[in-house]
């Protein structure tokens, strides 16, 4: 301790008063307080209206709700508890059931769209330069048209006595005079056509770059297709595609208006439980007990695509060698 | 040239270190105004940063910079009559080639005649009349090169700096730069200074120029002094080829493996290099009967070079520079004459740099 | 390429068709004379007139519309004040960690959890003071707070592109901070700022669920207009509605595109 003393005091050590800085001679805490100034405001608006509440949640989840639907603060792993199926009601495994719903339509969504937004992207990638603006067009306009005119679309489209629902009345799906809706089919269409944009858009900007003379000698090189996608095509696309994975899968999980529109009350996601326990429930332990199992699996799934990122890249090299 | 030396540029004892990295290790420097001064040194060396310090975009950790007199260390670039050439030319993207050669002016609330005035002239003088409409992304590398230097010449600076204004530009259009900056300069009779790390460069441009290394400077002198008479072997080698020829001296006799050498100047050390220019030994026919400093030799190599024929010779390897008329090859027999003023003993301190 | 790959443009037209079906179909039955039911009673434009006579859509409409541009004017502003801040101070390595999670925040975590989180805080808000009732400044304030992100990365992209020497010149040429700013900063990152704005103000027409938890009865958007009254059943005005919507989607993706292309 003495030693760092003795060295701070050292004037070699001190630091100048003044540093140059892009051009200019200036003071460094005159630079720090410009900086300071303008990058407080938004800071706190964001840090006292999200980054606070989110952590305060944690908080709030180990409270418990009161007769009228405030936060008594008697700390307890109660909701924690809940969420996993030890209810008040003795056991039940509902919560769980719809956590591992969010999760699979997530996925679900997830693979379908990369597997449509491959097609769909090399298809607008190999148009004539002119005509590639109209397609990409294409797939801009129904990523910025709001979600809830998009999806009530689908309630019209699988209504009765239309050509989808009649179709699956003949075949005998559904009674005749019933719609398509609600339905796990009916929420999949929506959830599938609400984030494929999302998923096409970062993977063009990918397979637009695309080394295609290394797919004419992955053809060469190897038998199968699957080989060509596995060995040429996915190292490059990987960029974009994982930008694409990460905004299709986090915000699926989440899911909210399409599974509340198609889904019915028995198709239930995390987000649509989250929004009662805020509203109709004024249960907000729990809500805030359910946001943070959000936020943990948004972080989980965030931190293993970057993983795979890692090591996708140690094949390409490999790949190249 | 009579009358008082009046200093453009003092820099004294000059310290600057990024982390680990001493860039500068105590520099001084002394520019004389209305002189082409080069700072020539490999990259890395320290030059640049030294440039920035006079510029002031960068504040030495100790040491003092002083213009025409006045200390200006710790003045902001902006408070300095002193403007830079940038290596990337540095021209605003979004201004036109008229609003780019104005800043400088209308920063300075200049009034506009003024500006217009100035700018036009500055643009004329530079042949760049004609193009004040066009952006920087319209021009061509040599054209950029003139705009930026139009940009800062308008100002009328006490000193030019210009960062590597050639690196830019390709080989033919470099020579025809060099020249045209080397009229400007003795038109203007402003002080510029010059970083560069090509040698042939600043020997043909500068007045004097200063050769670094390591963050310091190692000899400073006009292109001639510090080509001919290199302190030591980096300065030797750095500039053009050199033979380098271990010694050692015993009273006024130098003994090397080429047997015993006359020199000019007997050098302080008992064991230490001489240096001579490939150009500078003297091929002879014959040699004359107990004449000194002569050697025999036979040629291993001839390199045709066009305007020059350069021979490697055993015993060596020993580099000789001679005209293209000589008709020589591998096995020939020449004797070599080294002439003892340009045999030069050099710093035997070499540790320091 | 094209017509060795069938299946790749068959599969790539399905796509577009899955994508595109149902706004097809809410556009024809917009233009449908009947009015309830799903089939087709001949051609016509009353629902479009009669848009512009419901109060509560044209009420909706303004608001989703004032929502957008006040929100976008302040994030513009708060989000390139941001960028700047961090970008032209020479903040630490950690404070930079710090500022990115912030930063990252709303672009990584769902809107749901925006959504209960903004409740959270105007829950405590409005302890202090009224003017945090469930409305148009909550509103207002809850769109700024995710769209401030969005264009403070924009700007940062646009800023990191921007060349060191730019300032450099300006400065050794006499520029004083305010001049530089002025005349090389601003106009070098005007771009990525317009770009940012666009963005945000996309943002704000696109959201749905943030509106849903911040918007208070005298300030009903037409995306929480649609969604309340689904749950009355589907009307034409409803078809029309949405197809004006949609149209107004293309022609801003349109006019985005020229502007991008401008620069």
């Amino acid at each position: 301790m003495d030693d760092e003393k003795t060295t701070n005091k050292n004037p070699a050590n001190k630091k100048p008063a003044m540093i140059s800085w892009r051009g200019d001679v200036t003071k460094l805490s005159s630079l720090r307080l410009k900086g300071f100034a303008l990058a407080a405001p938004p800071m706190l608006w964001l840090l006292f209206l999200l980054t606070i509440p989110c952590i305060s949640f944690i908080f709030i989840a180990l409270a418990q709700r009161g007769e009228y639907g405030d936060v008594v603060w008697n700390f307890s792993a109660h909701n924690l508890k809940r969420l996993i199926g030890f209810g008040s009601f003795g056991w039940s495994i509902d919560y769980l059931k719809i956590l591992g719903r969010s999760l699979l339509v997530a996925l679900v969504t997830t693979v379908a769209c990369v597997a449509l937004a491959y097609p769909l992207t090399f298809h607008v990638a190999t148009r004539p330069r002119k005509s590639r603006v109209f397609w990409l067009t294409l797939i801009i306009v129904p990523f910025w048209t709001n979600v809830v005119v998009r999806t009530y679309a689908w309630l019209l489209v699988l209504g009765p006595n239309l050509p989808p629902a009649k179709l699956a009345a003949w075949v005998g799906l559904i009674p005749a005079g019933t719609a398509l809706y609600p339905s796990s089919m009916a929420v999949y269409l929506g959830m599938i056509t609400t984030f494929l944009p999302f998923m096409a858009l970062p993977l063009y900007a990918s397979v637009e770059r695309l080394n295609w003379d290394l797919l004419e000698a992955a053809k060469d090189l190897y038998a199968s297709r699957w080989q060509v996608f596995r060995q040429a095509i996915l190292p490059q696309t990987w960029p974009g595609l994982s930008v694409g994975i990460i905004v299709t899968f986090v915000p699926a999980m989440a899911m909210f208006v399409v599974t509340d529109i198609l889904g019915g009350a028995k198709y239930m996601l995390i987000g649509n439980l989250i929004q009662q326990q805020f509203s109709q429930a004024r249960d907000w332990p729990f809500g805030a007990a359910l946001s943070v199992a959000l936020m943990v699996m948004t972080l989980i799934s965030l931190s293993v695509f970057r993983r795979r990122k890692i090591n996708l890249d140690q094949n390409i090299n490999l790949d190249q060698n | 040239m009579t009358g008082q030396i009046e200093l453009g540029l003092m820099v004294a004892q000059a310290y600057k270190s990024y982390g680990n990295l001493q860039a500068l290790k105590g520099v001084d420097l002394e520019v004389v105004k209305g002189e082409f001064y080069t700072l020539l040194g490999p990259s890395g060396c320290g030059k640049t940063t030294l440039l920035r310090i006079i510029a002031g975009l960068e504040l030495p950790d100790s040491g003092r910079v002083f213009l025409g007199g006045r200390e200006v260390t710790h003045l902001t670039a902006a408070k300095r009559q002193v403007n830079t050439v940038f290596q990337s030319y540095a021209l605003f993207p979004h201004l036109n080639i008229f609003e780019n050669v104005a800043f400088g002016l209308k920063a300075r609330n200049f009034d506009p005649t003024q500006v217009g005035r100035k700018v036009g002239e500055s643009l004329e003088m530079l042949s760049l009349s004609g193009l004040e409409k066009r952006y920087p992304h319209q021009l061509s590398g040599g054209q950029k090169q003139r705009v930026a230097l139009a940009r800062a010449l308008v100002n009328e600076p006490e000193i030019l700096l210009l960062d590597e204004p050639m690196s830019a530009l390709d080989a033919h259009l470099r020579a025809q730069v060099q020249e045209d900056l080397r009229r400007l300069q003795r038109s203007l009779g402003t002080t510029f200074i010059l970083v560069t790390h090509d040698q042939d460069e600043a020997m043909m441009i500068s007045d004097r120029l200063a050769v670094m290394n390591n963050g310091v400077v190692v000899q400073t002198g006009t292109p001639r002094q510090v080509y001919s008479k290199p302190t030591n072997q980096f300065v030797a080698e750095f500039l053009g080829a050199a033979n380098i020829l271990p010694a050692r001296r015993q009273g006024n006799q130098l003994f090397t493996n080429l047997g015993p050498l006359h020199v000019s100047e007997t050098p302080y050390w008992e064991e230490g290099h001489l240096a001579i220019r490939p150009e500078h030994i003297v091929l002879e026919g014959e040699i004359p009967q107990g004449s000194v400093n002569c050697v025999r030799a036979q040629v291993r190599e001839a390199i045709y070079r066009g305007q020059s024929l350069d021979l490697w010779l055993d015993p060596g390897p020993l580099r000789v520079r001679t005209n293209t008329r000589d008709r020589l090859g591998p096995g020939d027999q020449v004797s070599l004459f080294f002439p003892p003023d340009d045999l030069v003993a050099l710093d035997n301190q070499p540790s320091r740099y | 390429m094209e017509n060795k790959r069938p299946l790749i443009a068959l599969t790539a037209i399905f796509s577009l068709v899955l994508l595109y079906i149902p706004s097809v179909a809410v556009a024809v039955f917009s233009v449908n004379k009947a009015r309830y039911g799903l089939a087709w009673r001949g051609f016509t434009l009353d629902w479009y007139m009669k848009l512009f006579e419901n109060e509560y859509i044209l009420n909706a409409a303004l608001n989703s519309l004032i929502l957008a541009v006040i929100s976008t004017l302040v994030a513009t502003v708060l989000g390139t004040a941001l960028a700047l801040g961090i970008d032209r101070s020479p903040w630490s390595g950690s404070f930079h960690r710090f500022f990115d999670l912030v930063i990252n925040l709303p672009v990584v975590v769902p809107d749901i959890i925006m959504a209960v989180a903004l409740t959270l805080a105007f829950n405590v808000l409005r302890m202090v003071s009224s003017a945090f009732d469930l409305g148009m400044t909550t509103l207002i304030i809850g769109h700024i707070t995710f769209q401030i992100s969005f264009v403070t990365l924009v700007v940062r992209s646009r800023l990191a592109s921007l060349n060191k020497e730019t300032d450099e010149a300006a400065r050794d040429l006499f520029a004083s901070s305010f001049y530089l700013f002025r005349r090389v900063t601003l106009p070098l990152i005007m771009p990525g700022v317009l770009a940012g704005a666009m963005l945000a103000f996309t943002l704000s027409l696109d959201d749905f669920i943030i509106s849903f938890f911040t918007h208070g009865p005298d300030s009903v958007t037409l995306p929480i207009f649609i969604f309340a009254s689904l749950k009355r059943g589907l009307t034409p005005e409803i078809h029309a509605l949405s197809t004006v919507m949609l149209l107004f989607t293309v022609v801003l993706v349109v006019l985005a595109e020229r502007l991008a292309r401008r620069f």
